[in-house]
C-alpha cells in the first residue's frame, strides 16, 4: 500500500480520511472529533491504560489511543453505552485516590476534573476508598502529592521520551501500584528539573511546580469557560 | 449527667437560626433557680491537624473551607499568615485594596445576613411571638420592603467578594504576598451601579436596629448583660480597621488592659482554656487569668474599643451608640445589632471609596521577600478577632496551625449570656417556647458561628432537656 494513501473511514457517521499508521484517536483529533482520554497525549507514545478512550470499532471495544485505523471500518466514539462506561471509569478513578477539587490547585486546569464536568459528573457514586498516600516535597521546586495521582504514566513516558531522563517508574501491584522515583527514596535525590517537560504534562495535581498555587485566577483556568475537547472540537466546526 | 442533690437540667438542643451546631444545657436547684447554664458544642472536625503535611499556598483555599458563611475571612486571614512566609507582608496597594474590598464585601453580606435573615425576626415580631411568623418569611410578609432590601444587601456583598475573590463562596484572590487578580473596569462599573443605593439601606438598617434599641433600652439593657473585658485589632491610630492593625484589649470601664500588641506575639497575651464539656476552647487575657481575663470580641467590641470610624457617616452613627452609655463601653448584649449595623454601613462606605480608587486596576499583584518559618495572621471577621498561626517547615509544607476563631473568643459571653437569661426567665419544670427562644436571642445576638467554632460540620438546631436531679427527663423541646 502506498504512503500516499488516504485510509477512509467512520467515526459516528462521520466520514474521516486519515494516513496509514495513524491512530483512531489521532485521525479523529485531526478530523476535529474529541474522542474522550486521560493517558494519551499528543507528544507520547501510546500507553493504552486507562480506557477512557475506548471506542467500538465495527462493534469491538479497543482503546483508540493504541488502535491503527483501517480502510472502512466503523467506529462508535459518542454514545450512551461508551459514555456511560467513561463515567464508570471516571468515578472508580476519583474514589480510588483522594481527589480533593474544592482545595486543589490544579482545580480549573485539571483534565480529571474537566473530564468529570463534561460529562455531568457531580458527586461520586461509588464510596470513597481513602488510601493512605504521601506527598514528596523535599524538591526545593516541585512535588509529588501522591493522593492526586491517577498512574497514567504520562511522567513515566516523558521523563524517559522527551526529557531523557527516567525519574520515574511504577512500583507495586495492583491497589499497590504508586509512580516511584529514581532514588533511594525523595524527589529530592533525583535528577528532576523545573524545566523537564514530565512536569507539565500531568493531566492532575499530582506533579507540580512549587509555589504556583492558584496565580490563575477563576475565570481565567484553561477549562473554566470551554468544556474538556472543546479546541478539538473547534476544528470541525471551522470547516463545517 | 452530674445532678447533684435537688438540681434539675434542662438542655436546649439545638440551638435554632445561628450558624452551626449546639445544645444548651441549665442545671436547676430545687427551688427551679437555675444553679448553672452551659453552651455545649458538641462536634468535632480537626482542621488544624489535618492541614499538617500539606503545602502552604493551599492553606488559605483549604481553611476557608471551615464555613461557608464568612470562608473570606479565614481566607484573608491564612493569606495574611503567608504573606509572612514568603516575606510579602509588604503588600503593592493594588494587592491590599482588593483584599479589603473583599474583606468589605464579606462583611456586608454576613451582617446583612445575620440581621435580617436570622435577628430580624425577633427584633420585628418580639422574643414571644408565635413561632409560625417569626421567621424570615413572616418579616418578608409583612415587611416586604426591609426583606427585599436585606437579600439585595447580602446579594451585593457576595457579588463584590465574586468580584475580588473569583467565586462567591472558597474563591482564591488571595495569594501568599498579594492577590491573583485586578478589579477589571467592567466588574467596577458593575458594582458602582448599585453602590448608592446600597448606602442609603445600610443608613435605614442602622436606623432600624437603633431605634429598637433605643426604644427598648429599659428591657434590653439587662437581657443577658454582664461586664466584659472587650478585644479586637485597631489601627496605629486607633481608627477601626479589620484587616490590619495592632491587637487592643480594654476592660468594661474602658480602661487599656493591653495595646497595639505585636500581632506575632499574640500568644504573649492570649490563652485558651479547655473544659470537659465542651469542644469550644475558652480564650482569655494572660494577664487577668481565665476568670478575670474572658473578653468580648465582634461588633459590640470593636465600635467600643475603636476611637474613630474613618468614614463620615459611620462615625456619626458610633457617636450617637457611644453617647447611650456616655463613652463608657456598652456591655449591652443586645447592642450588638446596632453596632453590626454601624459596621455594616462603614462597610458600604469603604467599598464605595475603593471602588473610586484606580489603584484597583494596578498590575502589580504580587511581592516576596525573605522566607520565614512561622507566622501569625489576626484580622476582625464579622464575628470577631480571628487568629491563624503557621509553621511552615523548609519543603514548604506546614507543620503546626492554631486557629482562634471569632465565635471561641466569645464563648464566655455566651454562655453567661445564657445563665443570664435563663436566671432571668425561667420557672418550673417546664420549657415554654418563650424560654426556648429568649436563650436563642440572647445567643443570637453574638452572631456565633459553631460550625466555624469548633470547625464542625452539620446544621445547628437546638434542643432543650430538662432533668430532675435524679437524671430524669422532666421535658424536651427540639427546634429544627
Amino acid at each position: 500500500m502506498p504512503m500516499s494513501q488516504t485510509i477512509d473511514f467512520i467515526i459516528d457517521g462521520v466520514e474521516v480520511s486519515a494516513r496509514p499508521g495513524q491512530t483512531i484517536l489521532q485521525a479523529a483529533d485531526e478530523a476535529g472529533i474529541y474522542i474522550p482520554r486521560l493517558c494519551a497525549h499528543k507528544d507520547l507514545v501510546p500507553h493504552g491504560s486507562c480506557r477512557i478512550c475506548t471506542v467500538l470499532v465495527n462493534g469491538r471495544p479497543q482503546s483508540a489511543c493504541t488502535q491503527p485505523v483501517a480502510p472502512g471500518i466503523v467506529v462508535q466514539n459518542d454514545i450512551e453505552k461508551l459514555n456511560n462506561v467513561r463515567r464508570n471509569i471516571l468515578d472508580m478513578l476519583f474514589v480510588e485516590g483522594n481527589h480533593y477539587c474544592m482545595f486543589c490547585e490544579k482545580s480549573g486546569n485539571c483534565e480529571l476534573q474537566a473530564l468529570a464536568y463534561r460529562f455531568g459528573i457531580m458527586a461520586p457514586k461509588f464510596p470513597y476508598q481513602f488510601p493512605a498516600r504521601d506527598v514528596d516535597a523535599s524538591h526545593p521546586d516541585i512535588y509529588i502529592d501522591r493522593n492526586r495521582c491517577i498512574l497514567c504514566a504520562r511522567c513515566i513516558r516523558a521523563s524517559r521520551d522527551l526529557d531523557g531522563k527516567h525519574v520515574f517508574e511504577f512500583v507495586g501491584r495492583g491497589p499497590e501500584k504508586r509512580v516511584a522515583v529514581n532514588a533511594e527514596a525523595r524527589l529530592a535525590d533525583t535528577d528532576v528539573d523545573v524545566t523537564d517537560k514530565a512536569l507539565s504534562i500531568c493531566p492532575v495535581g499530582a506533579l507540580m511546580r512549587k509555589r504556583q498555587g492558584y496565580a490563575d485566577p477563576i475565570g481565567r483556568r484553561r477549562y473554566d469557560h470551554q468544556p474538556i475537547g472543546s479546541d478539538i472540537e473547534a476544528k470541525r466546526s471551522a470547516t463545517g | 449527667m452530674t445532678t447533684s442533690n435537688n438540681l434539675k437540667r434542662v438542655i436546649i438542643e439545638p440551638v435554632t437560626r445561628v450558624e452551626g451546631h449546639g445544645k444548651v444545657s441549665l442545671l436547676l436547684d430545687e427551688h427551679q433557680q437555675v444553679k448553672q447554664a452551659r453552651l455545649h458544642i458538641v462536634e468535632f472536625r480537626g482542621f488544624e491537624r489535618f492541614i499538617q503535611g500539606r503545602l502552604f499556598w493551599e492553606v488559605p483555599v483549604l481553611v476557608q473551607r471551615l464555613c461557608g458563611i464568612c470562608p473570606v475571612s479565614h481566607h484573608v486571614a491564612a493569606a495574611k499568615a503567608m504573606d509572612r512566609i514568603v516575606g510579602g507582608e509588604n503588600l503593592t496597594p493594588t494587592a491590599r485594596k482588593m483584599r479589603l474590598l473583599m474583606h468589605h464585601g464579606q462583611f456586608f453580606q454576613s451582617h446583612a445576613l445575620h440581621f435580617f435573615h436570622l435577628s430580624s425576626p425577633d427584633l420585628l415580631f418580639g422574643f414571644d411571638a408565635d413561632v409560625a411568623v417569626r421567621n424570615v418569611i413572616g418579616v418578608a410578609a409583612k415587611y416586604p420592603e426591609l426583606a427585599k432590601q436585606g437579600i439585595l444587601m447580602r446579594k451585593y456583598g457576595q457579588e463584590v467578594i465574586l468580584a475580588t475573590a473569583g467565586k462567591k463562596i472558597h474563591g482564591t484572590g488571595a495569594i501568599p504576598g498579594g492577590v491573583n487578580a485586578n478589579l477589571s473596569i467592567a466588574q467596577r462599573d458593575r458594582l458602582l451601579q448599585d453602590i448608592d443605593q446600597m448606602i442609603t439601606w445600610s443608613q435605614g438598617a442602622v436606623k432600624v436596629a437603633k431605634d429598637y434599641t433605643v426604644a427598648n433600652l429599659e428591657t434590653l439593657a439587662p437581657f443577658g448583660s454582664f461586664d466584659s473585658n472587650h478585644l479586637s485589632i485597631v489601627r496605629q491610630d486607633g481608627a477601626y480597621d479589620i484587616y490590619d492593625g495592632g491587637l487592643r484589649a480594654t476592660d468594661a470601664e474602658g480602661n487599656t488592659i493591653f495595646d497595639h500588641a505585636d500581632n506575632q506575639k499574640y500568644l504573649d497575651y492570649i490563652a485558651e482554656e479547655v473544659r470537659p464539656w465542651s469542644y469550644m476552647k475558652f480564650p482569655f487575657i494572660k494577664s487577668l487569668g481565665p476568670e478575670q481575663g474572658w473578653y468580648r470580641v465582634g461588633p459590640l467590641a470593636r465600635v467600643n474599643n475603636c476611637d474613630y470610624f474613618d468614614t463620615e457617616l459611620a462615625e456619626a452613627e458610633r457617636r450617637e451608640f457611644m453617647a447611650v452609655t456616655d463613652n463608657k463601653p456598652n456591655n449591652i448584649t443586645m447592642a450588638y445589632h446596632w453596632a453590626r449595623m454601624i459596621e455594616l454601613l462603614h462597610s458600604c462606605e469603604v467599598m464605595r471609596n475603593l471602588l473610586h480608587d484606580p489603584d484597583l486596576q494596578g498590575e502589580d499583584l504580587v511581592v516576596t521577600g525573605q522566607r520565614r518559618g512561622e507566622a501569625v495572621g489576626i484580622i476582625e471577621a464579622p464575628r470577631g478577632t480571628l487568629f491563624h498561626h503557621y509553621k511552615v517547615d523548609e519543603n514548604d509544607q506546614v507543620t503546626m496551625a492554631n486557629l482562634i476563631v471569632s465565635t471561641t473568643s466569645n464563648n464566655e459571653p455566651m454562655n453567661r449570656a445564657v445563665r443570664k437569661v435563663a436566671q432571668d426567665h425561667i420557672s418550673g419544670q417546664e420549657i415554654t417556647e418563650g424560654l426556648l427562644n429568649h436563650i436563642e436571642v440572647a445567643i443570637r445576638a453574638y452572631d456565633p458561628c459553631l460550625s466555624c467554632a469548633t470547625h464542625a460540620m452539620g446544621r445547628m438546631p437546638l434542643i432543650v432537656e430538662l432533668y430532675d436531679h435524679w437524671g430524669r427527663l422532666l421535658d424536651r423541646k427540639e427546634k429544627i
